[in-house]
Order: structure tokens, then sequence, then C-alpha cells
């Protein structure tokens, strides 16, 4: 079934989300919708799968004009999505997550599992899935869990199925994996819709690529463009991936984290027995699938986490046992992987987040008294200094793209004298120039002689950024390797094996 | 979708746009306020009607004689209003300027409590803890203010500070305890603010019957009056508002500095608005709890001190009146920003000081006013409902 979107435009209030788009999905093949974070891909593709209605174009299937009032339609009509937060109940079992919606029944409106289960094998068996339909949906890995997700689109006896960003939450082995299962289902005739801003992931499968940036179409490329041009095309402007930076200068081990355990409340283990250094001017990062323990170690060192044990020495001192606020004193800079949610108070001016972390002494505060003009040169000169694109320093942060606002954030604990910073996903869902802008900051931070421990999911920010790496599993440490390790041995410790027995 | 931002370098002058301007007004809260208190004043006004004798005996012959009954529910409406304005704002049917003006006093008497106690929840909303005790806050503060007051004989300028600083102690102390068990234990604010209120209440009736405070002699739970050393200047005999309004003015100015221009405050805002990006800034979470609780129960202390110490003059179980549910409402109504606490309260003040005189002189229940009051919150709780009664355009975004 050929997909045809026309002009397709959506507005809200004075933003257009999507301007004029004009996009073809033929069966057979994989079309990558390539974009930054709020170019409007998702906005477009809810606007096909009936969430949204769009404010001009229109929708055409096998040339016929079509219109969707909701999801339920777009199923009908033959579009399957699978999402990037996926929709599954984690306490159903495969089987009746599968049939939800649509529930197969016997005589007198019984549930019939058997057919569900039939099904769900067949297709399982057909793209040689390896699902069971009877395990609970929430003890699968990720990756199972989206093949999950895509059966259930399948069988809704899917011709169009769109992917939206399916590989934010899955390891280098099963984004490899997802790869062929896509390959696969464009071999069996369906249109592919893929929505990314990874390139290698483009360069991978892509049959036909568009690029989409501030709602509008800006062309389409060929899969055998090179990153950069892609890059390019995505931002509009020339930019350069590869972060520059020369090799480190060395200086003495500053900071060691030893036999460090934590517990979650639950008493489960979430931490167990961790062991790093980090010298002065070093790059350390810390890499693995989201959910393996990084949150805790980065809570830990920063004193948030409540049972631990162990030690985290910064400059021979101690930091386990202390408050936050003692260890923010002792010159550790904290970049949240949450900058909304743990990093900025939304309500809040530029200004006010600036000292978020020091409104209660000097140059902020005289006594209890805040000194607003000191705060408002200060805002003012790192607004230039860092810049962060805002109509004034009294715009608040909800206001902000979430490149300024992580903008803010690193104003925030850069402007402190630090002798250990500690980011978390410093990157994560950011466009490409402000990416740059981040890195650069971190790798001049590093070259003033400071350490530096970066958590990293995805792995070319990984080796590039690193002087190290240390790949966490199951809150264990697998292994610390140099920065130029292949790939291959990297996702590999990112399963759980360790860097001798993934080299052999 | 994220909103886009303009980029610094965009210097155009913006556009001036007649339907931007309107939209800005419609959106402001303030209108949504006043529209509320109209709403809720023209329905109670049909209650009013409602519920009048001549309006229910006029309806019954409507078809034969329609301006009878038309005629009825404007004598109804207007006269219980007219009534409510002279006892609360100006009464033009005084004998003299005195008597005239007497009723804004009184308006400004009832305000004094009702203000002081809703900025003491402001600053506990404003930091996201929901404050529901302020009654049981007034109470201790009236308690401690009242046993100071009546029973130490010292000259007026130890005296009378020494009464309110003890008012202020006992709310302040009452609040932290529950700012202290929330931190410690993660019990619910809510939950022990409203329980607190009961163990205030019923801890003042017990005083009220043993020596402690209990007048020599009475049988009632009534205690002695407190010493002339103790009571807050008067302005003059004739009129009950007193010195502690001067205070509350103070007050207010207080809680605008500490909210906006103090650290304190900038930490107790920074807790109400993002707990968890308060913590990671290195706020300490559980100490800010009962600083907050403890200011919060600082004000609605006070306002028991201005009761016991200057308008009522002696303490009965009925000190805390209902100001303290009075004062979640004008919080609510000010938005938790002082100045407009202080517009709120006055407004309460005059609905208090109105109602006396509306059932004295027009038989309307003084209930009118309760319904009046639970009307504009309920009106300030859904904005879009009185956007539609008033036919202005939904808020920006709505849709999305």
């Amino acid at each position: 079934m050929k997909l045809e979107l026309r002009g397709i435009t959506k507005r809200f209030g004075s933003l257009v989300a999507n301007d004029n788009v004009n996009l073809v999905a033929q069966p057979g093949q994989i079309h990558c919708l390539l974009g930054e974070n709020g170019a409007g891909k998702s906005t477009l593709m809810n606007v096909l799968y009936g969430l949204y209605q769009p404010d001009g174009g229109e929708i055409l299937l096998d040339d016929q004009v079509v219109k969707f009032a909701g999801p339920g339609d777009a199923m009908a009509a033959g579009i399957g999505m699978v999402h990037q937060h996926f929709m599954l109940i984690p306490v159903f079992t495969v089987a009746e997550n599968v049939i939800l919606g649509h529930e197969p029944t016997k005589r007198g409106g019984v549930l019939d599992l058997d057919a569900a289960r039939k099904v769900v094998r067949e297709v399982s068996d057909r793209f040689g899935f390896d699902i069971d339909p009877d395990a609970l949906v929430g003890d699968l890995p990720v990756g199972v869990q989206q093949r999950v997700e895509i059966i259930k689109a399948l069988i809704g006896d899917a011709k169009v199925l769109i992917f939206d960003e399916p590989t934010a939450v899955l390891t280098p082995q099963e984004t490899d994996e997802l790869m062929s299962i896509m390959k696969q289902l464009r071999d069996a005739g369906t249109a592919i819709v893929f929505i990314t801003h990874k390139l290698r992931e483009v360069k991978e499968v892509a049959d036909k690529i568009t690029v989409i940036r501030l709602g509008k179409v800006v062309g389409e490329a060929n899969p055998e463009s090179s990153a950069n041009e892609l890059a390019s095309m995505m931002v509009g402007r020339a930019v350069d991936l590869d972060v520059e930076k020369a090799a480190p200068k060395l200086g003495a081990s500053s900071f060691a984290v030893k036999n460090l355990n934590a517990w979650d409340h639950n008493g489960t283990k979430v931490l167990d027995d961790i062991n790093l250094e980090i010298r002065e001017g070093e790059i350390l990062v810390i890499a693995g699938v989201q959910g393996n323990g990084q949150t805790e170690l980065t809570e830990a060192i920063i004193g948030m986490h409540g049972k631990t044990t162990g030690s985290i020495e910064l400059d021979g001192k101690e930091l386990i046992g202390k408050s936050v606020k003692q260890v923010l004193d002792l010159g550790v800079g904290f970049v949240p992987e949450d900058r909304t949610e743990d990093g900025l108070v939304a309500d809040f001016t530029i200004a006010e987040n600036l000292m978020l972390d020091r409104s209660d002494r000097a140059p902020f505060a005289k006594g209890i008294s805040l000194q607003l003009g000191v705060l408002k040169e200060f805002a003012l000169a790192k607004l230039k200094e860092f810049d962060i694109r805002a109509q004034s320093i009294e715009s608040t942060a909800a206001q902000l793209s979430g490149g300024n606002q992580q903008k803010v954030v690193l104003a925030r604990e850069l402007s402190r004298d630090l002798r250990l910073l500690v980011a978390s996903q410093p990157t994560r869902g950011l466009d490409v120039g402000s990416i740059e802008f981040v890195h650069e900051q971190i790798v001049a931070t590093r070259d003033k002689g400071i350490p530096v421990m970066i958590v990293a999911t995805e792995l070319d920010e990984a080796t590039q950024l690193g002087d190290r790496i240390a790949v966490m599993y199951r809150g264990r440490v697998v292994g610390v390797v140099p920065a130029d390790t292949p790939r291959s041995i990297l996702g590999q410790m990112m399963a759980g094996i360790s860097n001798t027995e993934a080299a052999a | 979708m994220s909103q886009q931002t303009p980029a610094a370098t965009d210097k155009a002058p913006r556009k001036i746009n007649g339907r931007e301007v309107a939209n800005e007004i419609f959106n402001a809260p303030w209108l949504l306020t006043v529209l509320a208190v109209v709403a809720s004043f023209v329905f109670g006004g049909i209650l009013i009607a409602a519920s009048n004798a001549n309006v229910q005996s006029t309806a019954g012959y409507f078809f034969a004689r329609p301006t009878d009954f038309l005629s009825a529910i404007w004598n109804a409406v207007y006269g219980a209003y007219e009534a409510m304005f002279r006892g609360s704002i100006w009464n033009f049917k005084g004998a003299d300027i005195v008597a005239q003006l007497k009723p804004i006093t009184e308006t400004l008497a009832f305000a004094t409590p009702i203000t002081l106690s809703g900025l003491g929840l402001a600053v506990a909303f404003r930091s996201g803890l929901f404050n529901i005790g302020a009654k049981g806050q007034i109470i201790f503060g009236a308690m401690l203010s009242g046993w100071v007051g009546i029973n130490l004989d010292l000259p007026f300028w130890i005296h009378f500070p020494l009464a309110v600083l003890a008012g202020i102690v006992g709310g302040a102390l009452f609040g932290a305890l529950v700012g202290f068990l929330k931190a410690a234990t993660g019990a619910n604010e809510v939950i022990l603010t409203i329980m607190f209120n009961y163990v205030a209440a019923l801890l003042l009736t017990y005083v009220l019957k043993t020596p402690i405070l209990q007048a020599p002699g009475a049988i009632n739970p009534v205690s002695a009056a407190v010493r002339d050393s103790a009571k807050f200047p008067a302005f003059s005999d004739q009129i009950r508002v007193h010195t502690g309004f001067v205070l509350m003015l103070i007050c207010v100015v207080f809680v605008w500095w500490l909210l906006q221009r103090s650290s304190i405050g900038f930490q107790f805002r920074a807790l109400g608005h993002n707990p968890n990006a308060a913590r990671t800034a290195g706020i300490n979470i559980g100490l800010t709890y009962v600083l907050v609780m403890a200011v919060s129960g600082a004000l609605s202390g006070i306002a028991g001190a201005t009761q016991v110490l200057g308008t009522e003059k002696f303490l009965t179980t009925g000190v805390a009146a209902s100001f303290g549910f009075d004062a979640i409402t004008v919080a609510l109504l000010g938005r938790n920003k002082p100045w407009s606490v202080l517009a709120a309260g006055v407004l309460f003040g005059g609905l208090r000081a109105g109602a006396v005189t509306m059932q004295a002189n027009q038989g309307v229940p003084i209930d009118i006013v309760l319904v009046v009051q639970s009307m504009i919150v309920l009106f300030i709780a859904a904005p879009p409902l009185v956007r539609a009664m008033f036919f202005l355009p939904k808020q920006k975004g709505a849709a999305k």
C-alpha cells in the first residue's frame, strides 16, 4: 500500500509545526524521516495516525484521499505505529497485550486466548522473533518488548508501519536486530516510515531519506551521503560531528570510587561493588543501556542516594554521608539526567535558575537578602558567555528550547569552582548545534584539569567524548576500556559480557 | 511540542495587535477573579430572591401581574445588598460621620485576622505545602498570647511585645511540628493539619475549663480579660479595628519581601515549584518544610494574637471563628500573592461585616454570605466555567 502525505500543515497557535509537508512511502521501501528534536517529525506522524487533525493538506492511501478521526481509523486503514514509549501493559502476557483493543472471542463473549497465542506464534515464527506468547511483558527485555509492539501492529494487518524513534532505548545489538527486522518487513512488502535523528541508523537501512527542519521538508537525501552531509541538511549549516579534543594532560588521580554498593528502597541491590577512578584532566564515560545503575551512581556521588556503602573520595575527602549541599560545596558540578525534572525550576526565570544552588550565599545573598542587582549582572554575563537564546533573563526556563535549558544548567554548574564535573546524558534530546556546544564546554572543563564523568547511552558519544570508557551492566562495571575500543566489543560489554570475553 | 524560542537577535519591535492585547486581558487571572466574584454575587442574589417570602407569594400570580413579582425580586435583592453595603463600607443613613464610617472599620476589623492567616497559608501554598491548619495555628497563637496577656503583670513596653511574641511562637511551633512530622516520617501535611485543627480546638476547650485559663469563678469556658498592658492600642473607643491592623499591613510587606527578596523565600518557592530540582540544588528539603510551616503558622499565630489582644480582649472557644477556613479562600482568591491576599482579605472582611447588617435589617440569613464565599471558590477553581458564563474566548493553547 502506498502512503502519500500531500501539503500537510499543522499549526499550534502561532507556531507552525508542519508547513506544507509532502512525503511518499512506497511498499517495499524504508523511508527515513530525519530531523532534529522539535523539527516536527512526531507532529507529522501524529497527524498521519489520526491523533491530530491537519490544518491543511491531505493523506492518500493508494491514491485515495482518507480522513482519520482517531488512531482507530488509522489502524483500520492499515497503518501501524511502533511508539517510542511502548504502549504495553506490563502485567499482561504477550498474547493479551497483542489482542488488546480487538480481542477475539468464542461464543458467549469468552476471550479466545488460544487464537491470540496462535497469531503471536505465527507472526513470531514468520520473522524469527522467538517470543513466548505467555511471557509477562514486564519480564521481557526492552528489545523484545519492542517486538511485541511490532507484532501488535502487524496483526492489525498494517501495510504501512511507522517507527517513531525506535532505537532510543535499545542496546547496539538490539538496534542491529531491529534493523534486520525492518529489512525483513520491507522485503515482505510493507511500507516503512522510520523516524529518527541518528545518522548511523539512517545510513544503514534507508532506501529513501526525507530531511525535515523547522516543520518544512528541506530536501531528500541519498543514503550514500556522508554523515556530515546529512547532519548539515538537518541543521541547516555546515557541522562537524567529530568532537575536537587534544590528547588529555593527565594529572593526579583526584576522584576515586571504591567498593561502592547501593540498594534501592525495596532493598534490591542497584550498585554492585563499583570501583572507578578519574584523573585530573580526564573524561571518563560511563556507558551502558539506560537503567543499569548509571542514575544511582551519579546520585550516590551527589549525596542523594539513600543506602550506600563503600567510599567515594574527591581530593582525599569522603563524599558518602555528606548532604547534597556539602558535596556541591566541595566543588562537584552536577548536570542531571532529566534537566526539566531535576535541573531547573520551569516556572523560575533564567536568572533565578542560574542561582538555584547558590541562593543563600555571596555574591547572590547578603545575609538573607537577595542581591538582585548582582544576579542580573551575572545572568546577563552568562547569557552572553553561554549563548543562551532567550528574549531576556526574565524569560522562564519553560519558555526555552531543550538546548537552551541545558545551557542554563551548564552555565550554573560551570560558574562555580569545580573539582569534579558529573554530567548525566548531557546531550539527551538536544539539537546538533547545542550538542556541539555542550561537548566543547565539557572538553574545555577537562582541559582546565578537572576530572569529568559523563554518563552516555549512545556509543558514538561515548567513544568521541571519552578518554576512557567504563561500561555498566546491571549495577556492575563490566570493564574499563580505552576510548578507541571497537564498537562491537563495547556493544557486547553493554550486554554484560566482559571485555576479555568480548575480544575473544 | 516544545515552544520555539525566538532568537535573541530578533530585535524587531513587536507590533501591537488588538486581538493579542484582548487575549492577554482575557487570559489575565485577575479578570477571572473579578468575574468569579461578580458571578458569585449574582448567584447569591438569585438565592436571596428565591428565599424571600414576598417573591414567593407574588410568583403565585405571576401571569396576572408580573410587575409585582419583578418588583418583589428587586426589593429583596436590592434591599439585601444595600444593607450589606451599609454594613460593610459606608452607612449613608448614619446619624453622624462616625456612625457613617463605622462599617468600613468593622470590615477592617474582620479583615485583620483573615488576611494575616491568609498570608500564612499563601506562604505555605507557594512552597507546595497545602496547609489546612490555619484554625489550629490561630488557636495556638491565641492561647499563648492570651495566657501571657492575662497572667503576667508587666509594663506595657515589655508586656505587649511579649504577648504578641507568644502568639507568634505558639503558631510557629504548632506549624513547625507539622513540617517536622512531614520531613521525618513523610506524613501528608493535609491530613496532619486537618487533624491538628481538632487537637487545637479541643485543647483550647480543655484549658478554658481548667484554672490554666478559665476566669476565676466562671462556669463557662471563658478566660479573664486581657490586662490593659498587653492590649493592642486602640484607635478609638467607638470602633473595633485596632493597631493590629497596622501590624497586619507590616506583615503583608514582610511576606512580600520574604518571598520575593530573600534567599529563604527563594528556596521556599523553589521547593514549591519543583522539589526535585530544589533537592538536586542542595536545598535541605526537610529543614525547609519545617521553616515553611513555622513561618506559615507564625502568621496565623499573629492572627490569633490580634483577636485575643485586640478585638475580643478575652479568650473563648470561638476565638478562631471561621477565620481559618476563610483564610484558605482568601489565599486562593489572592493567588498566594501578598497584596492580592490583602485585597481578598478586605473583601471577605466586608462580607462578614455586611452579613450582620443584612440579617438584622432584611432578615436575610447570614448563610447567604457563606454561599457567596463558596461560589467564589468554585468559580475560581473552574476558570473554563467562568469563561463560558461571560462568553470569553478560550484560553490560548487550551485546545492543545
